[in-house]
């Protein structure tokens, strides 16, 4: 009877968040478009609702009541397939997410390899969608995205690396815990602040944001793996894409950004995150509105060629000032254990304090 | 609820890999080879190694499986007539079938007890996966560790120099070169009088 009422807890905060984030995508979105729009002097949207603020709800609805256009020859179990897992993978992420202390679905002990893991999926969605559409341009912009997605993948691995070596958890309340100290001086992305501004140009490579949006670039490939879509299943794609955007901003903001932790050093709580969250989309926001699209070889030299010899630079550079200062990460501090957040130490090898489990069959 | 989960993952992921044998469209056959790895993955938290399930997913799923359906989607070849010649490679197939079974099977005969000598070989309860398998890895089995470390970067080495080859005339683009470029040295002006050439 117990496991039933925590399934149903469960389902109720998973429900709780899923709407939560829904509405703030709706909201976001909005944002997103008024930025470009005052970047580039226009108005943007100004019809529906007062100042426009209901703009997504009616794009929403526009979206859903149109009629779904499955291509002749396209694949349609991989078609439709593709956007839903976009979206599904989209929105799983966010169990793992601590929106203030204690406050997450799940908290996991790998808590940052399954968001690392769960946005390295995203790229099937956008694979899938380019192949079963069974057409030239989806085609090329599905593969320009996947090879995309897994370049920054790695600068991505290494940038976390650092951040871990400081925290000695995989754990993402213990991540944000361990910035907690003298407010925003102690965040990390003031100790690694070249892996701040290389996490955050690796995020938006990853979630083909411009200037990386080459996966979908207009003047080329008209919208990449998007062309054969419309209507809800497009929708689909836009809502996890976006998810994903707001997924790096959160991941920003827990890795360097102090997460819930609040600048001055008291009264951290939700409000902190959701404002540094936001403050990290308007940055997504001004990127788009102000840089200009990259070439295809450009971007491929930046990951491989420039990131990837920094991050793994900085790996080593971390690792060695830690071993070289003796500074041991946060979870083998005295603090870390007052809280019953640290890890325990391991013992030599071959000495068990626990009697071994012997089932002889 | 745990043996609910078990069998969901199990059924799963047997169903998967037989599928992505008989799938006749090569990309499906990747996709259901994703969905084995993705039931694997959660068969591992089920078994209470998180660690190994999410590098399962990141490396298999998230990285060796992309370049699989970059490869497949890129070929084109007549996978019909491939299909018809089924019965020239089936002799090979059972044949490495059966040497897989063997080896698993004497695998396993050899686990009874095993289970006992993992827990004394200095994992320690109460600590996460990460910190447990890093407190062995690197102190106990570090030899090995390094050792296969270095294979994985010989054979990176080999990729590269294997698909490396020089071609004389081909242009390519040098960043540094280009910012360091000045027009005083790249630009000349010319004073050109009507009715002269230079």
């Amino acid at each position: 009877m117990d496991d039933f009422w925590l399934f149903l807890t469960i389902l109720g905060q998973c429900l709780l968040v899923m709407v939560g984030v829904l509405i703030s995508l709706a909201f976001l979105l909005y944002m997103d478009r008024k930025v470009w729009a005052a970047v580039q002097l226009r108005r943007g949207p100004n019809v529906v609702g007062p100042f426009g603020l209901l703009q997504s709800f009616a794009d929403f609805l526009k979206f859903v009541m149109k009629e779904i256009v499955i291509p002749a020859g396209a694949d349609r179990a991989v078609f439709l397939l593709a956007p839903m897992l976009t979206f599904v993978l989209a929105s799983i992420a966010w169990v793992a997410i601590p929106f203030a202390e204690g406050w997450v679905i799940s908290d996991m002990n790998v808590g940052i390899l399954y968001l690392f893991a769960i946005s390295s999926l995203g790229v099937y969605g956008v694979i899938m969608g380019g192949w079963a559409g069974n057409s030239k341009y989806p085609f090329l912009g599905g593969l320009r995205s996947a090879a995309q997605m897994v370049s920054y993948e790695v600068s991505i691995g290494f940038v976390i690396v650092c951040v871990l070596l400081m925290v000695g958890s995989l754990n993402l309340t213990d991540i944000v815990l361990a910035q907690d100290g003298a407010g925003i001086f102690s965040w990390f992305f003031l100790k690694q602040p070249v892996m701040f501004i290389v996490f955050f140009i690796s995020a938006l490579a990853e979630t083909n944001r411009p200037p990386f949006d080459l996966p979908e670039a207009e003047s080329e490939l008209v919208a990449g793996y998007q062309v054969e879509y419309s209507s809800t299943p497009y929708l689909l794609f836009m809502i996890g894409e976006y998810m994903n955007i707001v997924m790096m901003c959160a991941l920003t903001t827990i890795l360097f950004l102090g997460g819930w932790l609040s600048p001055i050093g008291v009264g951290h709580g939700m409000f902190w995150f959701v404002l540094k969250v936001v403050f990290c989309f308007f940055m997504f926001a001004m990127v788009k509105a102000i840089v200009p699209r990259y070439r295809y070889d450009q971007l491929m030299r930046l990951g491989w060629k420039v990131f990837l010899p920094l991050s793994l630079a900085f790996v080593v550079l971390t690792a060695s000032f830690m071993k070289i200062f003796d500074v041991q990460p946060w979870a083998y501090t005295d603090e870390a254990r007052e809280m019953g957040r640290g890890a325990m130490m391991i013992e030599a090898p071959a000495s068990t304090t626990e009697p071994a489990k012997t089932e002889e069959s | 609820m745990q043996a609910i989960a078990f069998y969901l993952f199990a059924t799963v992921a047997c169903v998967a890999g037989t599928l992505v044998v008989f799938a006749r469209n090569p990309v499906h056959s990747v996709l259901w080879l994703i969905l084995a790895f993705f039931s694997t993955a959660g068969l591992f938290v089920l078994m209470g190694a998180e660690f190994l399930a999410m590098l399962l997913m990141i490396i298999y799923v998230g990285a060796v499986a992309v370049l699989f359906l970059f490869v497949v989607m890129m070929l084109d070849i007549d996978f019909a007539e491939l299909r018809g010649r089924v019965a020239q490679y089936l002799p090979l197939g059972l044949a490495i079938g059966v040497v897989l079974i063997v080896e698993l099977s004497v695998g396993f005969a050899a686990w009874n007890g095993m289970e006992k000598k993992i827990i004394d070989s200095g994992t320690v309860y109460g600590t996460t996966n990460a910190h447990a398998l890093g407190g062995v890895v690197y102190t106990k089995y570090v030899y090995a560790f390094q050792a296969s470390g270095l294979i994985l970067l010989v054979a990176m080495v080999g990729a590269i120099v294997l698909t490396l080859r020089h071609r004389e005339g081909v242009k390519t683009q040098d960043v540094w070169a280009q910012m360091q470029r000045d027009p005083k040295t790249a630009v000349e002006l010319k004073d050109v009088r009507p009715g002269q050439s230079l």
